[in-house]
């Protein structure tokens, strides 16, 4: 018997070297390969392909030629954008837009007053940044900023006039009475035992009086700093009544996109609580709201706060012409986020109620401090939903005359200044841009948090 | 021997403000309270301020004469001698019209644009992605503005019409197609065509029960085909083509002759199908990722190709998570629809809410039977696609 091992098989041809190692086959791999997989994969496949192509290549260097290459990008008035005057076939009319920009911005805000619209949409960035930028620092004193300060501060800056002036005055005395309460009780923490529960108040007597004193109170404080800038504005520059009439563009846009997100959000929280409440006739009215609400469509909730909410209301406290939709607005989104609310809630496992129940906490600390920032956490995403839906919404305040962003687009391209053929065409792919740019950035936001949450719970 | 006095423990008597039944009962007291507050001081500020203005209440209204004209109409309606009350049947009509079709169309859309975005072809998915993207990012209202005033607008006008395909023409006032006529025996054609769709709705329902009885496969595409589309055919050519076409025709500065379809209705329906179906397709593709893989492997294993693989397991099975979100699109179509007002097509809010509310003045009745209607085509449509959403449901055990 032999041993038939390679080495001695008379037949076997083995190779001992290694070869070099070859490049696929072309039909395998590379860019060839990709096609054939990607777009030529069977007759059907082919002809789509196909089909697609055409429509690219129709509509795609078309668009850049009329957006791009022979658009206008400067000039001042239609003359610039009109073929026979210039003698070229002409595209976008950009000059338009640059034109009337600040118009787009602020409406018909007067000029020397436009500071104060600056001043708030700096407010507003800040407070956006703060809440969504993950890694930045004292979380809830930015939600007290963009939920209470900024409303308030944004109201005052933009209305103007000795009506706001006084209500910015009464809250700087109110800030002021809570700060001398605040520091005669981080001092002498005696008093403070009927103010704040024993246990919180052990924690607080370990730290220095004025540790105590800043630590829980930054929120007067951020109240005091931002209400005393808007007094010292007022002050030295003054802040006159500028009417909500005068309002329009971007401003009056984001404006009823923050006041509806500013208030839809708690008052969804309370619908979705009272819709899952034990208690049989909170439950009832909190479903007949949402449901009916959601039932309709927002142009008639738009219309009957415009011409209803001034009937229903006494003569002398008729509601200004811009708050009716903002009332409108902040119901409707109310209702679509009690609904969002509800799926969290319900995502929630009974033991946590449960947990929490054990601890003794009450109904309200439960739901506070356990149960909603988990449930809102989870619903982040469907939260951010009903927000781009709101943004989109705004622009239906054309339809009751707000002068909106895409009413002030509307407003001129009526306007014989900028009539040229091509004027309609740049004002709504402007408008499209900022929508699309707001919208999309949104989404992006909630699809990076959504990510980021999953990160969590990846096994 | 001194017995020790046992102190007796009572339960639950603690103060009554910590009852949480009693606490209950006085918050929603409380919530009745203040709801019924609101509405009283409502209501009787509504009174005060109606008679200050001097407006009518009640809805004696709906029987005085609208002295206004509606360019679409589905009944009679004119400016002399129609009453508000049939005003609001041209709106509502005019809305359930251009819902339903849109409905239909946005379905087929989505249908597509959601299998495409799944599809294996790169360029294919890809444009079913900008177009997702880009539709859905968008305000309808902008979409509407650019659809009308952007695209049908600025057509020609009558008398130099663009002329499509079967004498049809169009330009700023509408699409104007050929209005086809009976002559004798063209009756018969409609019956034809009218039974073929009864015989092919039966013929399939026969068809299904011997699948399910013998496993045989019946052509009931084919068949279909020959019953609605050859047999009346035949039967025209049979009759001797009794149908003749009125064609549009340049008369003076317009077009006399044809079907006019307004230039609102149709962007109104180009926006919203165009919008409601990007969001059919994202709901479409999240059924169909919904499906397992395994699902699809399995049927490969059996033989089925990629069409059939499809239609017959992946979409029915896609079916269960598509609906629920799916009725909520068509209720947001039919809510959408309201946009009109915007674009001047007649619909129940540019005529009632609109017109009627603005000649009247009474605002309170016009809204509330608006917000009437539209709840209950939300509530009907929600109620039938409950019902098929129950027999399309997994029955698990």
């Amino acid at each position: 018997m032999t041993d038939a091992t390679l080495e001695n098989s008379p037949y076997a041809f083995v190779r001992k070297e290694t070869l070099p190692q070859e490049t696929a086959p072309l039909s395998v791999a590379g860019p060839v390969a990709w096609v054939r997989a990607n777009l030529f994969s069977g007759p059907v496949n082919s002809i789509l392909t196909l089909l697609c192509a055409y429509i690219v290549v129709t509509s795609v260097p078309e668009m850049v030629r009329f957006y791009f290459i022979d658009a206008v990008w400067s000039g001042t008035n239609r003359d610039a954008c009109l073929a026979d005057k210039i003698g070229r076939p002409v595209g976008a009319c950009w000059a338009y837009i640059g034109d009337r920009f600040q118009y787009f911005i602020y409406g018909s805000y007067p000029v020397p007053q436009r500071w104060r619209v600056n001043i708030v949409f700096a407010m507003f960035a800040l407070g956006v940044v703060w809440l969504l930028w993950e890694r930045a620092p004292l979380k809830k004193v930015g939600f007290f900023f963009f939920f209470v300060m900024l409303p308030i501060g944004a109201y005052v800056l933009l209305l103007g006039g000795p009506n706001a002036e006084g209500f910015l005055r009464w809250l700087i005395g109110l800030t002021l009475v809570l700060m001398v309460v605040y520091l005669v009780l981080s001092f002498v923490p005696a008093l403070a035992r009927f103010w704040i529960g024993p246990a919180f108040l052990a924690v607080e007597e370990a730290l220095p009086p004025w540790k105590r004193f800043y630590r829980p109170k930054r929120l007067v404080l951020l109240s005091l700093v931002v209400f005393g800038l808007i007094a010292i504005l007022a002050d030295t520059i003054g802040l006159p009544r500028v009417d909500t009439g005068l309002w329009g563009g971007m401003t009056v846009t984001f404006l009823i996109a923050a006041v509806g997100i500013v208030f839809s959000l708690p008052l969804g929280v309370i619908l979705a609580l009272g819709r899952r409440s034990k208690l049989p006739i909170i439950q009832l009215l909190s479903v007949i709201f949402i449901e009916f609400v959601r039932g309709v469509p927002l142009i008639t909730v738009l219309f009957m706060a415009n011409t209803m909410l001034p009937l229903f209301v006494p003569q002398e406290y008729s509601p200004d012409r811009l708050l009716r939709p903002l009332v409108g607005v902040a119901l409707f989104a109310a209702a679509y986020m009690a609904e969002v609310i509800r799926g969290g809630l319900q995502a929630m496992p009974k033991g946590q109620y449960e947990g929490a129940m054990s601890l003794g906490l009450g109904y309200w600390q439960m739901m506070r401090l356990i149960i909603l920032p988990q449930a809102l956490r989870i619903v982040i995403p469907g939260i951010v939903n009903t927000f781009i839906g709101l943004f989109k919404d705004t622009t239906l305040v054309t339809i009751v005359g707000i002068f909106d962003f895409l009413r002030t687009i509307e407003a001129t391209l009526v306007d014989p200044t900028w009539a040229t053929p091509t004027t309609r065409a740049t004002g709504y792919a402007f408008a499209a841009m900022f929508y699309f740019l707001c919208c999309w950035g949104m989404s992006r936001y909630s699809i990076s948090v959504e990510k980021r949450m999953a990160a969590g719970q990846k096994r | 021997m001194s017995t020790i006095p046992t102190e007796t423990v009572q339960p639950g008597k603690a103060s009554l403000l910590y009852d949480p039944k009693i606490r209950g009962y006085v918050y929603q007291l409380a919530l009745l309270a203040v709801v019924g507050f609101l509405l009283y001081s409502a209501a009787s500020n509504a009174i005060t301020n109606l008679r200050a203005q001097k407006i009518a209440s009640g809805f004696g209204f709906w029987h005085n004469a609208a002295g206004f004209d509606v360019n679409q109409k589905l009944i009679p309606f004119s400016a002399s001698g129609s009453t508000y009350g049939q005003a609001f049947y041209v709106g509502l009509l005019n809305t359930l019209l251009v819902a339903s079709i849109g409905i239909v169309l946005s379905t087929f859309l989505g249908f597509f644009v959601g299998v495409a975005r799944l599809s294996s072809n790169w360029v294919l998915s890809k444009l079913a992605m900008i177009y997702v993207e880009v539709i859905r990012n968008l305000p309808l209202l902008l979409q509407l503005f650019f659809w009308y005033n952007a695209v049908l607008k600025p057509l020609p006008n009558p008398r130099q019409s663009i002329e499509l395909p079967a004498g049809a023409l169009l330009n700023n006032r509408g699409l104007y197609l050929p209005d086809p006529q009976l002559g004798p025996g063209g009756s018969l054609i409609v019956w034809t065509f009218l039974i073929g769709i009864v015989a092919t709705i039966i013929f399939r329902a026969w068809a299904r029960k011997q699948q399910e009885a013998t496993g045989k496969q019946y052509p009931v595409g084919w068949i279909a085909l020959g019953l609605i589309v050859v047999l009346p055919f035949f039967v025209y050519l049979v009759t001797g083509r009794p149908v003749s076409f009125v064609y549009p025709e340049i008369a003076g500065f317009n077009l006399r002759g044809g079907i006019q379809i307004f230039p609102e209705f149709v962007a109104l329906l180009l926006g919203l199908t165009t919008y409601t179906a990007g969001f059919i397709a994202e709901v479409v593709r999240a059924g169909i990722l919904a499906v397992s893989k395994g699902q699809t492997e399995a049927a490969n294993a059996l033989g089925l190709r990629a069409g059939p693989t499809l239609k017959l397991v992946v979409i029915p099975q896609a079916m269960r998570v598509i609906i629920p979100p799916l009725t909520s699109n068509y209720l947001n179509l039919t809510k959408n629809s309201s946009l009109a007002v915007a674009i001047g097509y007649p619909d129940l809010v540019q005529v009632f809410t609109g017109t009627v509310l603005n000649q009247t003045g009474q605002a309170v009745e016009v809204v509330a039977i608006t917000m009437a209607v539209y709840l209950t085509i939300s509530l009907v449509t929600s109620f039938f696609m409950n019902i098929y959403n129950k027999r399309m449901a997994l029955v698990e055990r």
